[in-house]
This record gives structure tokens, sequence and C-alpha cells, in this order.
């Protein structure tokens, strides 16, 4: 009974979100769709709320809750607050972009928080069973989410896409899973860094079916096929919200597994991150040059991405693992504020999703205009912009992991993804022409202009900030 | 012998069952083959001892959850066989892949046989003690109570997913109120008309 007292004085950010959801339902089933924004403004609330809470009440040492299936140190207390902060700016994006169309529904606050709180059980997984109920409560909420605007033959498509596609995902996860129980004889990621030396093949089998399915959570090459058409299909602000959040949690249970019960198994385990973070890189980088829709063109940008942030933890040394963190920290505002300018954009009435729609974008809205340039120019990786800052770190890290062949490839890739975020900015400063603009939504514009003044210069000065927190983060767990 | 005979004849069931499943051309036969598959799985848990799961996997997925496959299968009006047009076409290449999967499998096997795994694994209350529902009982509230809880809120997840993809509010539907109708009063429900002898109402 103490233990659960006990634990659930840690959980409070999780208690937080899973009491939103509930009664966030109740109250909408009563007040229906007019009480959305309201709703919403909540949601937000609670989601910021949570994140300060796990970010701010970190236990000195890690502690494991609930007989061990859970953990909270400060490693998780990072990534839950990232995750909640960045949910929080896509939510209240998406439920002021729902607003405007006409489609806003209770329930877009409610399914977000729980997927927000799958994220949070992700980022605390100290078990498998738990890994994958805290995977399969984000992914599920997602696939709904995607499939939003469900009189819209892309989104429905998007959502089913995601669905069966994450169904095969969650499949080989629940494989890989299977084996490393059998061979290690536990569930516990404790026991099983304990086992896992002497279990032979069995459990690197395991490990790498169970690294497939989380590369497709991260939307790593060659698992990345679904992440260009559900970025496309699914609304926006969604959209969004898929680019940001679940890639860290994703990421950081990655981190966790790799680091936790499988650190014995680096040499295994190394290779294979690595033809990842190689493929992705060159997936995301070559593929993306062919795109002229805007949502695509940023799916194979952030599918490149996660390359690069897969890229330092081939080497298996923890400040691999810092230098990964730091760097999808720079990259969350980055991508969120590009969204919000996507969402922005609106000409004739319909979303202009098109990198042709960005003609004389310059001549008619300017600040606009800046925006977009200050957060291409980082995600480019432009000095001195954060985005720059982002590679230096994982490039050095991975020099110093003596991954030289792998950062070469990272080095080619840059460049040739910095084509295309210019062929963007290209369209917008130097093409003329094009239909009116309609004025933007204020939300968006607040939340591309937080999302560009992070990138530059507010995490460019708070970088030393930064990376001693992550590297505190990453010190004290593992 | 016996156990090992049953033991060999179920999987055997179960694994060409399976396949029946995928290879069926007919729809209605692959969910039949499916409640095989899950009549063979829960015959191996009787033999592993864990009774009690057997006959939840027959009670939920045979009773429920397979019959209301067969049920949307019957309904829907779907050309299954157009659809499973390629499959053939795709057959030596699936194939290969599976061939180097079962390459991979024996691999493991013969790790196994030397490592000696899953020894460990079975420590979960011997069946002398005490009986198989007591047994989860006790572990899924307490040592799984987190796992239990979320588990929940999947469920939940999955209920308001239905909602958000499928109710429609759509105007013009009559729908009984029961407020209403009790709510109702003589002025509204009731016309008198004033009948002159001879006439009748126009």
């Amino acid at each position: 009974m103490s233990d659960l007292i006990y634990s659930l004085s840690w959980a409070q950010p999780e208690l937080w979100l899973a009491g939103f959801a509930l009664a966030g339902a109740l109250v909408g089933a009563w007040v229906k769709d007019r009480g959305a924004g309201l709703l919403s403004g909540a949601g937000c609330l609670v989601l910021i709320v949570a994140g300060v809470l796990a970010f701010q009440f970190q236990p000195r040492t890690a502690q494991t809750l609930f007989g061990g299936a859970l953990v909270i140190d400060a490693y998780a207390g990072v990534a839950k607050a990232l995750i909640a902060l960045s949910a929080a700016a896509t939510l209240w994006l998406g439920a002021d972009h729902f607003r405007r169309t006409n489609e806003q529904r209770f329930e877009l606050p409610v399914l977000t928080v729980l997927a927000v709180l799958g994220m949070f059980i992700m980022a605390s997984a100290n078990d498998l069973i738990t890994l994958y109920v805290g995977v399969e409560l984000q992914s599920l909420a997602a696939y709904v989410l995607a499939a939003w605007r469900r009189d819209d033959a892309k989104s429905s498509e998007a959502g089913l896409k995601y669905f069966v596609l994450g169904a095969i995902s969650s499949g080989l996860l629940l494989f890989g899973a299977s084996y490393i129980y059998g061979f290690t004889g536990s569930l516990r990621f404790a026991d099983i860094a304990a086992a896992a030396p002497a279990g032979g093949v069995g459990v690197t089998f395991g490990l790498v079916l169970l690294l497939c399915g989380l590369a497709f959570k991260v939307s790593a090459a060659p698992f990345h096929m679904w992440t260009p058409d559900v970025y496309e299909g699914a609304p926006t602000p969604i959209t969004a919200f898929f680019a940001a959040a679940p890639k860290l949690a994703a990421l950081v249970l990655i981190g966790r597994v790799l680091y936790g019960p499988f650190a014995e198994l680096t040499p295994q385990w190394g290779q294979v991150i690595a033809a990842l973070a190689a493929l992705s890189m060159a997936v995301g980088a070559v593929a993306a040059l062919l795109q002229t829709n805007l949502k695509r063109l940023m799916a194979y940008s952030s599918i490149a991405n996660m390359g690069f942030a897969l890229m330092p933890l081939a080497s298996g040394d923890p400040a691999g693992l810092t230098a990964a963190l730091l760097y999808m920290a720079i990259y969350l505002p980055t991508t969120i504020g590009v969204f919000a300018l996507i969402v922005a954009l609106r000409r004739d009435g319909r979303a202009a999703e098109e990198i042709d729609d960005l003609a004389g974008l310059a001549a008619r809205r300017p600040f606009m205009a800046a925006l977009f340039t200050i957060l291409m120019f980082s995600l480019a990786g432009i000095p001195p912009l954060a985005g720059f800052w982002g590679k230096w770190v994982v490039f050095m890290a991975a020099v110093r992991g003596e991954l030289v062949w792998l950062a070469i490839v990272g080095g080619i890739a840059a460049v040739i993804a910095a084509a295309y975020y210019l062929r963007v900015l290209a369209a917008i400063w130097f093409k003329p022409g094009g239909a009116a603009l309609q004025a933007p939504s204020a939300t968006a514009m607040t939340v591309a202009f937080i999302g560009a003044a992070l990138s530059f210069p507010i995490l460019v000065l708070a970088l030393g900030w930064l990376e001693r927190v992550a590297n505190t983060a990453v010190g004290a767990s593992f | 012998m016996l156990a090992a005979i049953a033991f060999y004849a179920m999987a055997a069931t179960a694994i060409v069952s399976a396949f029946a499943v995928i290879s069926a051309r007919n729809p209605v036969h692959s969910v039949l083959f499916l409640i095989l598959t899950f009549f063979s799985a829960a015959g191996l848990f009787v033999l592993m001892g864990a009774e009690f799961l057997a006959m939840l996997l027959v009670v939920v997925y045979v009773g429920a959850v397979a019959v209301l496959f067969l049920f949307v299968v019957m309904m829907l009006d779907v050309d299954f066989v157009e659809l499973r047009q390629g499959f053939l076409n795709y057959l030596p290449v699936g194939a290969l892949v599976a061939l180097a999967l079962f390459a991979e499998l024996g691999l493991v096997a013969s790790a196994a046989g030397q490592a000696g795994a899953g020894r460990a694994a079975l420590s979960l209350g011997g069946p002398g003690e005490v009986t198989n529902a007591e047994a989860i009982g006790r572990v899924l509230y307490t040592d799984y109570l987190l796992v239990f809880q979320l588990a929940g809120l999947i469920l939940f997840v999955a209920m308001l997913g239905a909602i958000v993809l499928t109710l429609r509010h759509r105007p013009g539907v009559k729908r009984q109120d029961i407020a209403k109708q009790v709510g109702r009063r003589r002025s509204e429900g009731v016309e008198l008309k004033d009948v002159r002898p001879g006439q009748g109402i126009v």
C-alpha cells in the first residue's frame, strides 16, 4: 500500500494528464462541441503543468515505481518537459485552426492529452510491458487524430495507412519483446541488463526486431514509408503534433532501451543504429528534392532530421545520448514553427500547401517571409542559427565516437538538404505573383514567432544551459 | 508421451490453420480457420497448465471476437477475391523473405538448445499451489496495476476514436425525447375545431 501511495506521489504529471482526459471527456459529453475551445485551453494548461512538474520535481537518484514498472529520473524529466511543451503548442495551434475551419470537436484536447500520457509512459518505461503499453496508447490516439477530417479522402487514407503500418510495427515490437523475454527470463530492464550478455543470438535477434518496431515510430528509413502520406493527409496542426512530440518520445525510448538493459550489447546494436541513421539521412535528403508539396517536403525533412538525431547514438557512449537530446530540443521548436506558418498560409480560402503557393510572399507579407527564412535557415543548419549548433553537437559526438564515415554521410546529406530548404526560400523571395493571401491567424503567427525566436537567438544564447541540463539528465540516469 | 503427441498435433494444426487463414480464397473460410487456430492455441495453453487462459481464449476470442469478424465479413459487400489478386504474384518474393526468417529462427532455436532459454520464465505460481485464476488475479492487481490501468485508458482511446470517426449528428432524424413527450401541454397537442353541421372540416 505504501508503495502505491509513494508511486502515485511521484507519478503526479501522469495523474494530471489521465485526470484531465477522463474529466475532459465527461465535460465534453455534457457541453458538446461548444466547449471545445475552452477544453483545449484547459488541455494546454494541463500539459504545461504536467511538463513543468515533471521537470521541476526530479528525484536525486532514479526512483522505480509501481513495483518496477516505471522509472522516474532526470532523463525522463527533461524528455517529458519537452514533450509536454511541444504538444501544448501544437494543441493551441490545432484548437485555433479547427475553430476557423469549423471542425472543432472536444475530443481533440482529450485525445492529444492521452497521446501525451502514452509518451510520458514511454519516456519512463522500465519494463517491456510498460514500454509496449505506452507506445500503443500514444499510437492509437495518433491514428484517430490523423483521420480527424473524416470526410476528406486524404485524411482518411492517412489514418488508415498509419493504423495498418503501425499495427505491423507493433507486431515486430512484440515479437522482439517475446524473444528478449524468452532468452533473458524477465521483462524488467534491470534483470534484462543482467541476463542480456549471456543471452547470445536470441537476445540480439529480439533486440533488432524491437528496434525495427521503434524505428517505425521515429520514421527512420527504411521504416519511413508511412511518413509522407500521413503528413500530407492529416490536417496541418495534427501533422505539426506528429512531427514533434511523438518523435522525441520514441527517440528517448530508444535511448533508454539501448543504454539501459542493452548497454553491454553495444557492438551489436551500434551497427543497426548507424545503418538506420545513414539510410534516414540519405533518403530524407534525396527524396525531398523531388517534392512539390510543403508538407511532404517537411516529412522527408523530418526523416533526415531523425537520422541526424540517431547518428550520435550509434557510438554507444552516453555523450551521444546527450547530443541527441540536445539536437531534438533545438529541432522541435523549429519544426513546429514551420508547420505553424503552413497553418497560417491560406490563399483563396484554401490551405496553401504547395511550394508554388509561396510565390510573392516576401512582397505581400514580409514578416511571414522573414519568419520562414529564419526557420528554414535553422533547419538547413546555417550558422549562427540554433540548427547549426544542433548539427555541430551531433557531428562532434559522432566523430568522438569514432564514427567518421557516418559523420561524412551526414555532412553530404546536410548539404543536399540545404538545397531544398533554399528552394522554398527562393520561391518566397524571388518568385513573383500568386493569388491574394488571407490574413493569417494570430495564434499560428504567435506560435511561428516563438519557434523562430527560439531558433534564433534564444536557444543559441541558452545553449550552454541546455547542454548542462541534458548532460546532468543523461549522467544521472545512465 | 501422450502430452507430447497432443502438443505436436495441436501445434501442427495451429500452424497449418494459420497459413490457411491467409491463403483461403473465401474470407468466411479464413475466419473459420482463424477460429481453429485459436482453438489449437487454447489446447496448447491447457497442456501448459494454464487452463484459465485457455478458457479465456475460447470465450473471448472464439466466442466474441472471431464471431464478430464473421459477421463483419459476411455483411461487408467487398469483393475479397479481387483484393487478393496480387497474392500469387508476390508469392516468390514473400517466400524468399519467409525462408530467410525461418533460417534465422532455426539459428535461434539451435542457440536456445545450448543456452537453455526460458527456464527462468516459468516462475509464476506453480499449478499445485493456487488456481490459475487466483494466481493471475494476485499479480494483475498488484504487480501489474499500472499496466492494467493503462490498458483501460487504451480501451478508452479506442472508444473515443470510434465515436470521433463514425458518429454523425444528422438533422431531421426522429428520436424519442421522453422529457419533451411528458412536458407536452394540452394547448400544443389538441386543436379544437368548431365543425358546422353539414359542412365538414376544410
